[in-house]
């Protein structure tokens, strides 16, 4: 499988046979800090590719600066082969890269449906002078509203259609923020922790969602901590620690890399905390 | 043999944050002495306003909550930390110009005369909080700041702790350090109620848990039984981990 | 003290020629505001720019009132752009500190002695008039409405004003119900959010910024139409303030809210004011005298500002839940 998604063996930074996303020294500096200091990133095209990494790796920070919402201090990167260095945000999600917020920003003063059609980038009512011509733009919203209603049953949040998105839980928030994000067809949707807050039972059902965003052709990038949910379904892992990929590769292989155990998954990843007692922890965390 | 006095008594609650909308519907909870309570459930089920109702941020408005036979319902907060009710929030739960030293000063505010005798406890708990007492707390981790969070929390000797989602946005490792945290401030004989995202683990380490379910507490049982109950896996526990 | 009075004064102040000026200044800084969450607090720049735009485009070029409603609407459109470009995508203190210095700078501009020429300098420009008032279709005379009186012209002004007035309603009632209205809203509460999602948010906010002032402007022309004189004083740091306790007390983010607010606040304003000089005259409130009632109404507009923010900041028509205050 390996073979088939980087050139040559995977290491961090390696090329790909088919990337949608290709960075290079990427740095973001703040005061002292070096939140980011990218060699060399590839994104493989229409596959699942999970970012994870300790807090403060520079996950987010590099979400922002792939998608215009940070500028970065060096560094050029190409969004299926476009130049998208110092493009704006809005820009880049006209140019089909659509990403989530870890606080999820679904709109609490609009209603969930609103919120939806917001998700379209093709309305002609959007535009200043066509907004008062209803017949101009009815049909589009029409069209979108029957598709903002297919996204929502998906993701089982249609009975709430009519609430205003305060009034729904943290977890349905990042669900409509999800749903909201797939309606302008995206080439590639970037998540940043989509589980985080959402019960596990209905990860199951979200899981197979971004399967089937796979299955349409579009590539996932998401930050995640969840590593069952990691290894469950994405194709090619990249971590990053300090700002630098440290590694790269498929989820098996990464997750027995012992770097990556010291570093984010811990000794007791696959133990009973239960079964651990305190002294013997305390020796190990230590 | 005699009944003991639990030490936190939820009844029948009904809570809620907008007139009319509650949040809460017959809600009781029991956290006996020593006990490590974990409140589970899908979002929106209302874990974090059970908690908050314990500690008066949220308008109770039906059903009484007991402190050790006295009631508290709807008391501000200021009287239940005077009372020994500590809450240590999911987020903003420490001072980031403080030092750590000062952010557990903080801890003992009303009662600063126990500072040298508290801060020993807490260190003996938490070495790390005592040899790096002078770091300035927004320079820490995520994991980190949960330490100190927690360490303030337990210097008022709180009869009780309550904790909202001490795993929340921490990575797999610093996840099982916070669950192992917990376990130790429980052993140490700290009440402790903890609500949770991370189900299997919370589960791992409670002695008893809750699980709400449209603010009620629809399921309760000791740790081991939940997490062995194929209906729990189903409805709230998700497969994932033995896939 | 003569109630009947009092209340023929009341009433006539709810159709007023002043108070539609301000209902129009008014609905201007519910786009502003209330749709996009854009702090502008120099409202009075852009009326000014209407009635002056107007005023000038009459008296010096020659024009008709048509050409001169148009070129008072352009001073604003063009006002709006200027301070928009550079300001609105910092945060949204840093358009209120602007607005509030440029409502000022142009105040100033218009009453120096070197544009005295065109602008009247301090003490303004008047009889511009002649070409608004031809159109009057309604015959001379006193017009009897039971509690109060008017001229054919004072008449005319109040018809074609609050037609204005429920035209523009109407056009904003549509506008924000449009998808445009919808991408505002979105801006109001997170800008980043609405970026995401493909939208050029300065180029929203600039058009909200132009519409709302094109609005003001025409408020603008209505304030100085009535009396035919337009004087920098009339633009100071009173007439926004007016505006935004008018556009609170009806409620920021609704239509009817500003039309509403503003009868309310001139009636009451009224009101007070014949029922304090009348216990005055009574003897009443021996420690004022008539002079001071005039101001004092002014302090209680100040108090009554500050009691809505803290009590009812979603004013009258205002939906608590779409509350939004921090821009």
């Amino acid at each position: 499988m390996a073979n088939q998604i980087s050139i040559g063996e995977p290491a961090p930074g390696c090329k790909k046979v088919d990337p949608i996303l290709v960075a290079d020294n990427v740095t973001r500096v703040f005061g002292g800090l070096t939140a980011v200091d990218v060699e060399h990133m590839e994104i493989p095209r229409g596959l699942i590719t999970a970012l994870i990494g300790p807090n403060g790796a520079g996950k987010t920070t590099m979400f922002n600066l792939l998608t215009g919402f940070d500028k970065p201090n060096t560094g050029e990167w190409t969004f299926d082969g476009k130049n998208l260095a110092g493009v704006s945000s809005y820009k880049v999600a006209r140019m089909g890269m659509i990403r989530t917020f870890q606080l999820t920003k679904a709109l609490s003063l609009l209603t969930v449906i609103d919120n939806m059609r917001l998700g379209d980038q093709a309305n002609p009512g959007e535009s200043f002078f066509k907004s008062f011509i209803r017949p101009v733009w009815k049909r589009h919203e029409a069209k979108i509203t029957l598709k903002a209603d297919e996204l929502l049953k998906r993701f089982k949040l249609d009975a709430k259609r009519e609430d205003y998105a305060a009034a729904l839980s943290g977890g349905q928030r990042k669900l409509l923020e999800m749903a909201r994000a797939l309606m302008s067809d995206p080439k590639l949707v970037m998540l940043d922790e989509p589980m985080a807050g959402v019960n596990p039972a209905l990860t199951q059902s979200l899981l197979e969602h971004i399967k089937g965003l796979k299955e349409n052709g579009t590539t996932v990038l998401f930050v995640e901590h969840d590593m069952h949910m990691v290894r469950h379904i994405s194709d090619w892992v990249i971590v990053m620690a300090e700002g630098k990929v440290v590694a790269e590769g498929p989820p098996a292989d990464v997750m027995k890399n012992p770097a990556v155990i010291d570093a984010y998954l811990g000794a007791h990843a696959n133990s009973d905390l239960g079964d651990i007692e305190i002294n013997s922890a305390a020796k190990e965390t230590n | 043999m005699a009944e003991q006095t639990p030490v936190v008594y939820a009844e029948h609650l009904d809570a809620g944050y907008l007139p009319g909308i509650n949040i809460l519907n017959d809600c009781s909870l029991v956290a006996n002495q020593g006990e490590l309570i974990g409140i589970i459930g899908p979002n929106g089920a209302g874990k974090s306003t059970l908690l908050k109702a314990i500690f008066g941020q949220v308008n109770v408005r039906s059903g009484k909550v007991w402190l050790n036979g006295e009631e508290i319902t709807n008391l501000k907060a200021n009287k239940l930390v005077a009372k020994g009710v500590a809450f240590v929030p999911q987020t903003n739960n420490v001072f980031p110009s403080l030092t750590i030293e000062e952010n557990l000063q903080m801890g003992v505010f009303q009662t600063p005369k126990r500072f040298d005798e508290r801060f020993e406890f807490v260190t003996n708990i938490f070495p790390d909080l005592g040899k790096r007492r002078a770091q300035k707390a927004g320079s820490l981790s995520g994991g980190e700041r949960q330490m100190v969070a927690m360490g303030r929390a337990l210097m008022i000797d709180p009869s009780v702790l309550l904790l909202d989602e001490p795993s929340a946005g921490l990575s797999p490792v610093r996840q099982d350090e916070a669950f192992l945290r917990v376990k130790e401030v429980n052993k140490a004989g700290v009440t402790v109620i903890m609500v949770e995202q991370n189900a299997r683990r919370c589960l791992q380490i409670c002695d008893r848990a809750y699980v709400l379910d449209q603010g009620h507490d629809a399921h309760t049982g000791t740790g081991r039984e939940l997490l062995n109950d194929p209906k729990m896996v189903e409805l709230y526990l998700g497969n994932l981990a033995e896939l | 003290m003569d109630w009947l009075n009092a209340l023929n004064l009341t009433a006539g102040e709810f159709v007023g020629a002043y108070t539609a000026a301000y209902v129009l200044c008014a609905l201007g800084l519910a786009v502003h505001f209330g749709f996009t969450g854009l702090l502008n607090f120099g409202q009075a720049a852009f009326a000014a720019l209407g009635a002056y735009g107007y005023s000038i485009a009459t008296l010096t070029f020659g024009w008709p009132w048509w050409s001169a409603v148009l070129f008072g609407l352009l001073c604003s459109a063009a006002f709006a752009v200027v301070l928009g470009i550079p300001t609105l995508r910092l945060r949204a203190d840093y358009l209120a500190i602007v607005t509030i210095a440029a409502a000022q700078a142009l105040k100033f501009a218009v009453s120096a002695s070197i544009f005295e020429q065109v602008t009247g300098g301090s003490n303004g420009l008047s009889q511009f008039g002649d070409s608004f008032y031809s159109l009057n279709p309604i015959p001379k005379g006193r017009y009897d409405f039971g509690v109060f009186a008017l001229s054919e012209n004072e008449l005319f002004i109040r018809i074609v004003a609050w037609s204005l007035i429920i035209l523009i309603a109407l056009f904003l009632y549509f506008l924000t119900r449009s998808p445009w209205g919808r991408v505002l809203k979105g801006i109001r509460e997170d800008e980043d959010a609405v970026r995401s999602l493909g939208k050029n948010v300065f180029s929203y906010k600039l058009q909200s910024l132009v519409v709302g002032g094109s609005i003001a402007s025409l408020g603008g022309m209505v304030f100085v139409m009535s009396s035919q004189t337009n004087q920098p004083s009339n633009w100071g740091t009173n007439f926004t303030f007016m505006l935004w306790t008018i556009l609170l007390l009806g409620g920021a983010a609704t239509i009817l809210g500003p039309i509403i607010g503003g009868m309310v606040f001139f009636g009451l304003l009224m009101f007070l004011q014949s029922v304090m000089e009348g216990l005055v005259n009574m003897g009443w409130l021996p420690f004022l005298d008539i002079a001071q009632v005039g101001q004092i109404r002014f302090l209680l507009v100040g108090v009554a500002l500050m009691l809505l923010v803290i009590f009812r900041p979603q004013g009258i028509f205002g939906n608590k839940k779409e509350l939004q205050f921090n821009g």
